[in-house]
């Protein structure tokens, strides 16, 4: 099996210092990508989950816990990591439109990442500048227009396609379609679907779009303050969700069919906020907002366990043994 | 029929800007009856914000309204001089916006900003009494379920969440909305569980006060068990208008029908194909239909002329030249 992993993170903790305290933004927090395959994060916003995602591409160092990544270890910053491996691994951000240099065309942010990696010979940047673009459905003509002329799908497949540029094995994709439309966001995805059969990519996939998730993750985790709370097989884990959050999370997705109302599970309204990374609560974290909340849950920070084959769950209401 | 609130007949708005004239609407009607529920649906930069900027008449200055009429209670909105115009703000309709971020003053207090809101609308006649203002605006954080009025009310914006910051708006918004409340896409800012709060505040109130609503949003989910009547617009006109259940179950116009395949289900199946291409260009959009060249249906002619709205039963009625065939 781990022949196959290409990505596995053990005990990632990132800690910031701030005058008004620590910030435990990301907690603990073990996961693994397999070749060709998609995983999903996902939690509303101050989860930790994109920040599970730049420690991954090394925007910043962890604090502790381990990275590793094609059997080599990368738990460092990006700036100590060979960059042999750097090419390996790619981001595409969530807002193409701060993502990508206003002040540069199309063609030299395509071109930037192959003159960094060297992976043309000197006067064919060009002509490989042209094939991204073929790849990614932009006309030609594009490449000496700026990205602000562009509408946010169009920005969105440059973003993409810088990521493409230096045959990554690995993209990080941080909600690379919450900032566009439902029929651009469509084109984006079926565009991303393709390019990973193609390449051979493995995906982190970052939102907080559940309806999504379901039809891109192979596997998915729900993380909350920091930590994860649960993660399984997609079928699985929207057909039988564990953790009362997941529940919560379900329950207020927007959906337009019957058969989706059907999928949902018992409603559990939806009540409170998540809390401020400074002071997250005892125990568990979510305890405050929980329905099923128990005495031990203040107390006592729950494990991980294995409910089921390949389903895990970090809740009290599920207890190890 | 009933009685209507609010009748907008074939409203065209366009703006004057440096490159020349920007066509965003273009004969956009609707209309909207006592305590009616009404959503408008549409992708970013389609007028529907623009359109009810027109209803509440705060268009920015460089707009241009040359054509259509805006009824309200009998009264046409656009004649309206400016302190009739005041008035309405003041006692019958209010708009919450979708950033509260941005529609809160951050060098306020919540309180000052909506005491003076209350002082506004609540006592037109006699010099209002500082304890009772406050009172009022308690009363109003508290039927937005915010917990410990008090405080807020020495809060700054910044202090707060989201979500609080959006019952904040909305609490200000019912100060004055008594006939009519427009939220614009009141819960995208949001989190998704957050948003689930706020919708269901939302219904509770304007069922309870007897309020008539217009619900923008792009979120197609999110209007679904809210209203009753929807609205979909494309490129500053109105495509397609029938009863909530009738359009999702048979939409008959082809960007509604793309746009509702366009959003992906929770019980999977995949990503499906979106609609390619994007919204023209306000500045040299020509006289067809809006939609022709995204079309895979469009004939010649639909480059050629807009297509009216046409009424094909039970209050359904869609502007397409092949909507029989497609």
């Amino acid at each position: 099996m781990s022949a196959e992993e290409i990505l596995t993170v053990k005990g990632l903790k990132k800690y910031f210092k701030t005058t008004r305290g620590i910030v435990k933004a990301v907690d603990d927090v073990s996961f693994s990508v397999m070749k060709n395959e998609t995983v999903g994060l996902v939690g509303e916003s101050g989860s930790g989950k994109s920040t599970v995602g730049h420690v991954v591409m090394g925007i910043y160092g962890p604090t502790a816990g381990s990275i590793t990544f094609m059997g080599n270890d990368i738990s460092m910053g990006v700036g100590r990591r060979p960059k042999e491996l750097k090419k390996r691994l790619q981001i595409v951000f969530q807002d193409p439109a701060s993502s990508l240099n206003p002040r540069r065309t199309i063609g030299q942010i395509l071109e930037l990442p192959l003159r960094v990696h060297h992976l043309a010979p000197e006067g064919k940047y060009a002509e490989r500048v042209f094939e991204m673009m073929d790849l990614i459905e932009l006309p030609r003509e594009f490449a000496v227009r700026y990205p602000g002329e562009q509408g946010g799908g169009e920005k969105q497949a440059v973003a993409i396609g810088r990521a493409l540029a230096t045959r990554p094995s690995f993209i990080v994709l941080d909600e690379p379609t919450s900032a566009l439309d439902v029929s651009i966001q469509a084109k984006i995805i079926n565009m991303l679907m393709r390019f990973q059969k193609e390449f051979d990519l493995s995906y982190l996939f970052i939102t907080h779009n559940l309806s999504l998730m379901r039809n891109v993750a192979q596997r998915v985790g729900i993380m909350y303050l920091g930590k994860i709370v649960e993660m399984a097989g997609t079928p699985e884990f929207f057909s039988n969700p564990l953790h009362p959050y997941t529940k919560m999370l379900l329950s207020a997705v927007p959906v337009i069919t019957r058969e989706e109302e059907a999928l949902k599970p018992e409603k559990i309204t939806s009540t409170g906020e998540i809390a401020g990374a400074l002071n997250v609560p005892p125990g568990c974290s979510f305890h405050p907002r929980c329905p099923f909340v128990m005495d031990i849950c203040s107390k006592v920070v729950p494990s991980q366990i294995e409910y089921k084959k390949e389903h895990y769950v970090a809740c009290h209401l599920y207890p190890s043994t | 029929m009933a009685e209507q609130l609010l009748e907008v007949n074939d409203l065209c708005v366009n703006y004057k800007v440096y490159e020349g004239l920007l066509r965003v609407l273009n004969g956009v009607s609707l209309s909207v009856g006592s305590k009616e529920k009404v959503g408008i649906i549409g992708e970013s930069g389609c007028g529907k914000t623009t359109t009810m900027k027109a209803v509440m008449r705060i268009l920015a200055t460089n707009a241009i309204v040359p054509n259509g009429t805006i009824a309200y209670k009998g009264s046409d909105l656009l004649k309206l001089g400016r302190q009739e115009l005041m008035r309405l703000h003041r006692t019958s309709m209010s708009m919450i916006f979708q950033d509260p971020t941005a529609a809160l003053n951050p060098v306020f207090k919540v309180g000052e900003q909506l005491k003076d809101i209350v002082r506004y609308s609540e006592f037109t006649s006699n010099a209002p009494n500082r304890q009772e203002v406050r009172t009022k605006a308690v009363e109003l954080l508290k039927s937005a379920a915010l917990p410990e009025p008090e405080r807020i009310l020495d809060s700054y914006p910044f202090q707060l969440s989201g979500g609080m910051r959006q019952r904040i708006c909305i609490a200000m918004s019912l100060a004055s909305a008594k006939d009519l409340l427009i939220a614009d896409e009141p819960g995208t800012s949001l989190d998704v569980t957050i948003e689930d709060q706020i919708m269901r505040l939302l219904k509770q109130i304007v069922e309870d006060r007897g309020l008539s609503v217009i619900l923008i949003s792009h979120s197609i989910g999110a209007v679904k068990g809210f209203v009753t009547k929807l609205y979909v617009m494309y490129a500053g006109t109105m495509i397609e208008e029938a009863p909530t259940d009738e359009l999702f179950s048979n939409p008959v116009h082809p960007y509604t029908q793309n746009l509702l395949k366009a959003v992906p289900k929770l019980t999977g199946g995949g990503v499906p194909e979106g609609i390619a291409g994007r919204i023209p260009s306000y500045l040299t959009i020509g006289d067809g239909c809006r939609f022709a060249s995204r079309c895979r249906s469009a004939k010649e002619s639909c480059h050629v002329h807009a297509p009216p709205a046409f009424d094909i039963g039970n209050g359904h009625r869609v502007a397409c030249f092949h909507y029989g065939d497609i």
